[in-house]
């Protein structure tokens, strides 16, 4: 390394003294940016193979982002233009799922697994030239556990009802304090932005901070440790990111990266506004797409030099549960009826035998998606249970599970339950998920060849998640959950009978047996340090719900995306975000 | 001469197509839930009288789709395979008008094969057989509704503009209250108010009357406007002179001359209100799926890969513009014909 940095001194030339020079006038507040290391400056060197530098890309956004400030943001393109701008200390790798070192260049845990502290890399300068030390570190945790700010990830650092408690132990060490042991507490730093102090501190003091770099803020008050900067942004049209000229990585021949002078994002309307720029040639990415519109673009991938590719299963599954919980509060004697069907694990296991899941993935995703049994996908390859069974679609097997259930058909093939009063539920789907009123109208054709007359609910999103959650007025749902990680505890919300999205009962206790064992399994998981030891834990969670089906999973989307030909290094992933989480590797051919 | 000619020929084209769509039951030949899960997104079928042989048949046929391997997604025609078309064929049970029971559907193939005149939806549904119970829920709420904002429109703005002063003012501003309305927010509460499932016939109902009411205060708008200039004709003011009542005035003088608005406002009203049922669907308050309506219909031509990728999808918003056409032309000869017998 230090034989390269030379080489690029030399090659400087004179340019390198005339900074030197400049350098002895001015003093140290204008270290001019040098592509290769500077002395006392510990970059991250990345092993993808070496690309060019310079040139620009485009990508387009499906809405325009609602702030540019990353301790507040919590919409899709807020997150995906905030990741180029910021680095966080300890970064999830997208290709190995597991955490890698970013800005702490390591760290340690102790003993009791309750003290984690990070050692940060120096002579590290945010893109205004500013350095960066564990002061930002301590800020940047300040504001967000601050509970006037309302931070989204505020609920992040907040580990069974106590915040991580975070002390400086000299300018580039950081210790980070647990109430108890976390298992997956260096994972929890995963997109944490690091804020600089020296902008944003006395914004903060004057309580003024939610306002602090909105999307009028002019580029000059803006600074982070991302591979980009902010140079401009145009309100309905475009955000252009700069290169940072300060980034802390470099490639294997030690050019600092990253390699792309410019990004651009446009803002366009919705997916199908973004094809067709992308099909014109406007657009060089293409972030998440439809598997019917991934198939038009796949027909046409040769002549147009850009192509697509199919990543598999991503961590979102879809999945049909039934309204479990306890209404005898709430008024609705006629679903508190037919709880007495839902309830029955072996109508439940009827209703997931009778559903042809291989015909979900054809129709509705056009072949490009996973059938699932259990709710991890075959895309997390760190904890799915492959030894899940998977039942074979069958009608047969779903009549026989309904007969010694004590159900029985009519002669024009009405199903009947043992009081002869006929099957007849409704399903709720978000109309403003075509994917999923589709999949319920595939479970409910599957589901009439049962006897069972169902009926299908589209309601706006809102008013879905309003009945979900408060009122409990409603039967069944086709839903899905994106987990933002693989690791199970970014699920403990759905497993955990107190979790907020513990969806088919809100009661917030176990009331049933295998709920209160999965309880007991999630929270031991949680603590438990040893992976192949919470691995056990976490595969018999798998099995519970699979046996049980609280929630009946249907199928897991791939993650569909694409790519100029002329973009180098392009590694899609199948954790958000997709296309840019090496962004920094990115280049033009 | 010529005019009465073509005018008999929409009338009958209109009878013809009322007929399928109140029996569609018996002029589809599959149910509109009906899934063909192998054939999705397949093409019109082709009838053909003339075989790989070049022998004529009296009885058309169809031959059988295949998926086409080299292409996914894609059918080829297996020319060996031939089902013959036959007509009042037992099928998916059906009810006309809700009460009559029957099996019976004009025409079909025998079995595996598949007829498809208008291709097939994503499910592999008969688009055709869709399109003809789509018109019975969609035909009857978009002409209710218009009926029902074009005559509170008529009533409201007739005597707004007839009386004029405070009357006027009251109206009109009560109008443009209506319009002002957040009408999003009133239609969440009115689905959270409803049960859970919302049957056929009160979709029916809720359709035309949200539809109905949050649109009259347009046409009112309008209507006033041309009662307002109407008033102070010369006739209406003989008439007056000679002491003719407001409600005969009203009626006999001053209404006529709003037919031509009425109508026309009809005619764009009708299209306009099949669409808002898809708004409506997204609310929760229109017909979900299985059930077609023409709005679902058209609004799945708002994909991008659908509008790109498969041109039979387009086939029922064609025939809707004929159908429109002829809606508009029968207003017009009824419009002609007031006129000269008010002449």
């Amino acid at each position: 390394m230090g034989r390269t940095r030379n080489r690029r001194h030399r090659a400087w030339g004179c340019g390198a003294i005339v900074v030197c020079a400049l350098l002895a006038i001015w003093g140290a507040t204008a270290i001019r940016p040098l592509n290769a290391a500077q002395p006392g400056e510990e970059l991250a060197i990345t092993e993808t193979p070496v690309g060019r530098m310079g040139g620009s890309l485009v990508i387009a956004l499906r809405s325009e982002p609602k702030t540019l400030n990353p301790a507040l943001a919590v919409d899709d393109p807020s997150r995906e233009v905030l990741g180029c701008l910021n680095a966080d200390l300890i970064d999830i790798n997208r290709q190995t799922l597991k955490t890698a070192p970013a800005l702490a260049k390591s760290w340690e845990v102790s003993k009791d697994g309750k003290q984690y502290t990070l050692h940060l890399r120096r002579g590290l300068r945010f893109s205004d030239g500013q350095p960066f030390n564990a002061d930002d570190v301590v800020f940047t945790f300040q504001v967000l556990l601050d509970e006037k700010i309302h931070s989204p990830q505020r609920d992040l650092l907040v580990i069974v009802d106590k915040p991580i408690a975070v002390e400086k132990i000299d300018d580039y060490t950081v210790r980070f304090s647990l109430a108890q042991p976390y298992a997956a507490a260096d994972r929890i730093f995963d997109g944490i932005a690091i804020l600089p102090r020296h902008l944003l501190e006395a914004t903060y003091r004057d309580g003024k901070f939610p306002q602090a770099w909105s999307l009028s803020a002019p580029p000059s008050q803006f600074a982070g440790l991302g591979p980009f900067r902010l140079k401009e942004y145009v309100p309905g049209q475009r955000v252009v990111l700069e290169r940072n000229p300060y980034y802390w990585k470099q490639d294997k021949s030690g050019n600092r990266l990253p390699y792309l002078n410019e990004l651009q994002f446009l803002f366009v309307s919705n997916e199908d506004a973004e094809v067709i720029r992308f099909e014109a040639g406007d657009t060089d990415l293409l972030s998440r797409v439809g598997a019917e519109n991934f198939t038009m673009l796949q027909k046409q991938q040769a002549a147009k030099g850009y192509h697509v590719a199919d990543l598999g299963a991503g961590l979102e599954y879809n999945f049909l549960f039934f309204n479990l919980n306890d209404l005898s509060s709430k008024g609705k004697p006629e679903i508190a009826a037919k709880q007495a069907w839902f309830r029955d694990v072996r109508f439940r296991q009827a209703v997931s035998e009778a559903i042809d899941r291989a015909d979900i993935v054809r129709l509705v995703y056009a072949g490009r998606a996973t059938p699932l049994w259990g709710q991890v996908t075959p895309g997390n390859k760190l904890w799915i249970d492959s030894a899940l069974p998977h039942p074979q679609c069958s009608l047969d097997h779903a009549k026989e599970l309904l007969r010694s259930a004590g159900f029985s058909w009519k002669g024009d093939g009405t199903l009947v339950d043992p009081h002869g009063k006929a099957v007849e539920f409704s399903i709720l789907t978000s109309s403003s998920n075509a994917q999923r009123t589709k999949m319920a109208t595939i479970v409910q054709d599957d589901l009439s060849h049962l006897g069972m007359n169902v009926h299908i609910v589209p309601l706006e999103f809102r008013a879905m998640v309003a009945r979900l959650l408060n009122s409990f007025d409603y039967e069944a749902v086709v839903m899905g959950i994106a987990s933002g990680d693989a690791d199970p505890t970014s699920e403990m919300n759905v497993w955990v009978s107190d979790g907020e999205t513990h969806l088919w009962n809100l009661a917030g206790k176990p009331s049933t047996p295998w709920e209160a064992q999965m309880d007991k399994l999630m929270q031991q998981q949680e603590v438990t340090i040893n992976y192949a030891k919470r691995k056990q834990l976490y595969d018999r969670v798998q099995e519970i719900v699979s046996q049980n089906l609280p929630v009946i999973c249907l199928v897991s989307p791939n993650i569909l995306v694409g790519a100029k030909d002329r973009v180098g290094n392009f590694r899609p992933a199948i954790l958000d975000p997709y296309v840019l989480w090496n962004v920094e590797e990115l280049y033009v051919r | 001469m010529q005019r009465k000619y073509k005018f008999g020929v929409v009338i009958f084209l209109l009878v013809v197509v009322h007929a399928a769509i109140l029996f569609a039951g018996f002029f589809a030949p599959y149910g509109y839930a009906t899934q063909n899960r192998e054939l999705p997104f397949a093409p019109p079928t082709e009838l053909h009288f003339v075989d790989q042989a070049g022998k004529w048949h009296v009885r058309p046929f169809v031959y059988a789709l295949a998926d086409d391997s080299d292409n996914p997604g894609a059918y080829r025609t297996d020319l060996n395979t031939r089902y013959a078309m036959h007509f009042f064929v037992q099928g998916t049970p059906y009810k006309i008008a809700g009460i009559f029971a029957s099996r019976v559907h004009l025409f079909g193939v025998s079995d595996p094969g598949r007829v498809f005149l208008m291709g097939t939806d994503e499910f592999g549904r008969d688009q055709f057989s869709r399109f003809l119970f789509g018109g019975q829920l969609s035909l009857l709420a978009g002409l209710l509704a218009a009926a029902l904002s074009v005559s509170v429109g008529i009533v409201v703005g007739g005597i707004a503009g007839f009386y004029g002063g405070w009357v006027d003012d009251l109206l009109m501003r009560g109008g443009e209250l209506f319009l002002a309305l957040p009408w999003l927010y009133l239609l969440f509460a009115v689905r959270a108010a409803l049960p859970l499932h919302v049957s056929q016939a009160q979709v029916l109902l809720l359709l035309v009357a949200v539809v109905g009411l949050i649109g009259w205060a347009r046409p009112a708008r309008l209507i006033r406007g041309v009662v307002l200039s109407a008033k102070e004709r010369n006739s209406v003011l003989a008439a007056r002179g000679f002491g003719a009542s407001d409600a005969y005035l009203l009626r006999r003088h001053v209404l006529p001359e709003a037919y031509g608005v009425v109508l026309t406002q009809i005619t764009l009203l009708i299209p306009q209100y099949i669409l808002a049922e898809v708004t409506l669907t997204f609310l929760g308050l229109g017909v979900g799926e299985p059930m077609p309506s023409w709005g679902s219909l058209l609004a799945s031509l708002q994909q991008y890969y659908v509008l790109s990728t498969y041109w039979w999808m387009f086939l029922p918003a064609l025939l809707l513009i004929p159908l429109f056409l002829a809606y508009y032309s029968v207003a017009d000869a009824v419009q002609e014909r007031l006129k000269s017998v008010a002449l």
